[in-house]
């Protein structure tokens, strides 16, 4: 919040007090939980009356009920953890190929010749146009899943750490040198730690891009995970099962954004940034 | 208190054997008719330099005039033929930024490529000598302008460096750190002993800690001053003299006074010594 609105907001506080006690209106505007609330508010009464059906949409109590119902019979812990395997599975494939990609064409020039232009001719392809391909290749079960995630995820950590590795600053690069760095040594304490900033960076794209090829390839076909809950729920018209695995996913991209912050105060401890808070 | 022109021999630690002292020493450093080009202009052109042992150099001159060409051909940071340049082989660089590596320890940048036993150990011993003792373990990015300057005069002296080569170190920071820095490298040449070669454009710099004060011009040594005044100098009638010679060699025949007042004004007060 800049200064200015927060003066603002301290002189309407005054204000108010001056004209009554009653209202307090700088203390409302604090309120972020309100609209949300409401909305939810509207959402529970329109379900009641009938305004919203079920088959439409489910009204929150009702999610709330289906998902203390399936997180009690299993449904949706089995599901979560089939899920988190694929996201981590693809990721795992993903991270390490695109940082062993970028290693090799960011350390040495005969290694960019060789690896980026490939890469960068398949980047501009969205990876889930390439899913038809795979389930021709690789059938329906899991395989598919993880390998269009792995592909996903690839680029961004690629592209990150690559152009992180060239862009380290070369006055360090030199000052490493001067004493006596040189390979293997300048790499590991100068290229990569000054590379981890943008390798990060990647991650955090990657980890969105795993989760969002996660929910469209784990809806074919699948006979189990988020996907497989959904899909069933759909032919169902289970709107509250449906509400149940959004709910899910989202908290899935938020546990993917806390990771990526709890790995970023620890590898990057010595930046500005950080050393302030 | 022993202080003269040429650093007393009896100070430093390690000197050079009693009976080597009757003849001269071959020079720590020596260039002889080395030539730098880029492209079609030559940076430095049929260069002459000897540098003694233990001998502290001041390299003035102006922007382009080849002086930074100069210290990095003997940093071994550009290349450069060996019959026309030799150098020691211990040599460190304290460089106009710090250059501290930013995701380091203050005593592990200090350590930077030291291998083997205690390495900590000589770290902190080389952190105390340059009054930082109290922040091994802070990062690079909460240290001061003169404090990561101090720590990287330490990384370079970590490595008991026969030729130390400072890159106007002092250049970026403010004139009272400046003079407490000029101190600390006095005190530290006299301790270890290493050739310096200070390339710097503050005239009254150069002469308040150097034996021996070059002017570069267009890739030339266009003068040469020997200061002998005993340290610490202050700035009296022969400094003044000198800096009139020196300011003449760069071509300024009628500097600013506020300027030159600047300059007078931040003389350090060394009678405190």
């Amino acid at each position: 919040m800049s200064l200015a609105y927060h003066d603002r907001l301290t002189d309407k506080a005054k204000v108010g007090a001056k004209a009554g006690p009653k209202l307090s209106w700088p203390k409302l505007a604090d309120q972020r939980w309100l609209s949300p609330v409401l909305l939810l508010a509207i959402w529970e009464v329109a379900s009641l009356t009938g305004v919203i059906p079920s088959r439409i949409l489910a009204a929150p109590s009702a999610v709330v009920q289906t998902l203390a119902h399936l997180v009690v019979n299993g449904d949706l812990p089995n599901a979560l953890i089939v899920s988190l395997a694929r996201m981590a599975v693809g990721l795992a494939i993903g991270v390490t190929t695109g940082t062993v990609l970028a290693l090799a064409a960011g350390l040495s020039k005969l290694g960019e010749t060789l690896v980026d232009p490939p890469l960068q001719i398949i980047r501009p392809l969205p990876t889930l146009a390439l899913t038809p391909l795979f389930i021709v290749w690789l059938g329906i079960g899991e395989t598919p899943k993880i390998a269009l995630i792995s592909l996903g995820v690839t680029f961004p950590i690629y592209l990150n750490l690559f152009n992180a590795i060239r862009s380290v600053d070369p006055r360090l690069m030199e000052a490493g040198r001067s004493f006596g760095l040189s390979g293997w040594d300048l790499i590991v304490n100068v290229v990569l730690p000054g590379a981890m900033p943008g390798f990060l960076v990647g991650l955090r794209y990657a980890l969105s891009v795993s989760l969002l090829i996660l929910v469209v390839a784990e809806q074919i076909n699948a006979s189990a995970g988020l996907g497989y809950l959904i899909n069933n729920a759909r032919d169902f018209m289970q709107t509250d099962v449906i509400v149940v695995c959004l709910l899910v996913y989202a908290l899935l991209g938020l546990g993917a954004d806390l990771l990526v912050r709890a790995l970023e105060r620890r590898l990057l401890v010595w930046r500005p940034a950080f050393l302030k808070a | 208190m022993l202080q003269t022109a040429r650093r007393p021999t009896a100070v430093s630690p390690v000197s050079t054997p009693p009976r080597a002292a009757a003849m001269t020493p071959p020079p720590s450093v020596r260039v002889k008719g080395f030539t730098r080009s880029f492209g079609a202009t030559s940076v430095l052109k049929d260069m002459n330099l000897d540098i003694q042992p233990g001998e502290f150099v001041a390299l003035l001159g102006a922007s382009g005039s080849g002086k930074t060409t100069l210290l990095r051909t003997l940093a071994g940071l550009d290349p450069a033929p060996v019959d026309q340049v030799s150098t020691p082989a211990a040599r460190a660089v304290v460089f106009q930024d710090p250059r501290l590596m930013p995701w380091k320890r203050v005593w592990r940048n200090v350590a930077l490529g030291l291998k083997g036993r205690d390495i900590r150990g000589k770290a902190e011993d080389a952190l105390g000598e340059v009054g930082l003792s109290h922040r091994l373990d802070a990062w690079p990015a909460t240290l001061s302008g003169g404090e990561a300057q101090r720590a990287a005069l330490a990384r370079a002296l970590i490595r008991e460096p026969k030729l130390l080569l400072l890159d106007e170190p002092f250049a970026a920071l403010d004139a009272l750190t400046r003079i407490r820095m000029h101190e600390l490298v006095l005190k530290l040449w006299r301790a270890h002993d290493p050739a310096v070669l200070l390339v710097t454009h503050d005239v009254d710099e150069a002469i308040t800690l150097a034996d021996r004060v070059l002017v570069l011009d267009q890739g030339r040594i266009a003068a040469e001053e020997v200061v002998t005044l005993p340290r610490p100098r202050d700035v009296d009638d022969a400094f003044q003299a000198i800096r009139r010679r020196l300011l003449g060699h760069l071509g300024v025949t009628s500097h600013d006074p506020a300027v030159a007042a600047e300059l007078i004004a931040f003389r350090p007060r060394q009678d405190a010594h």
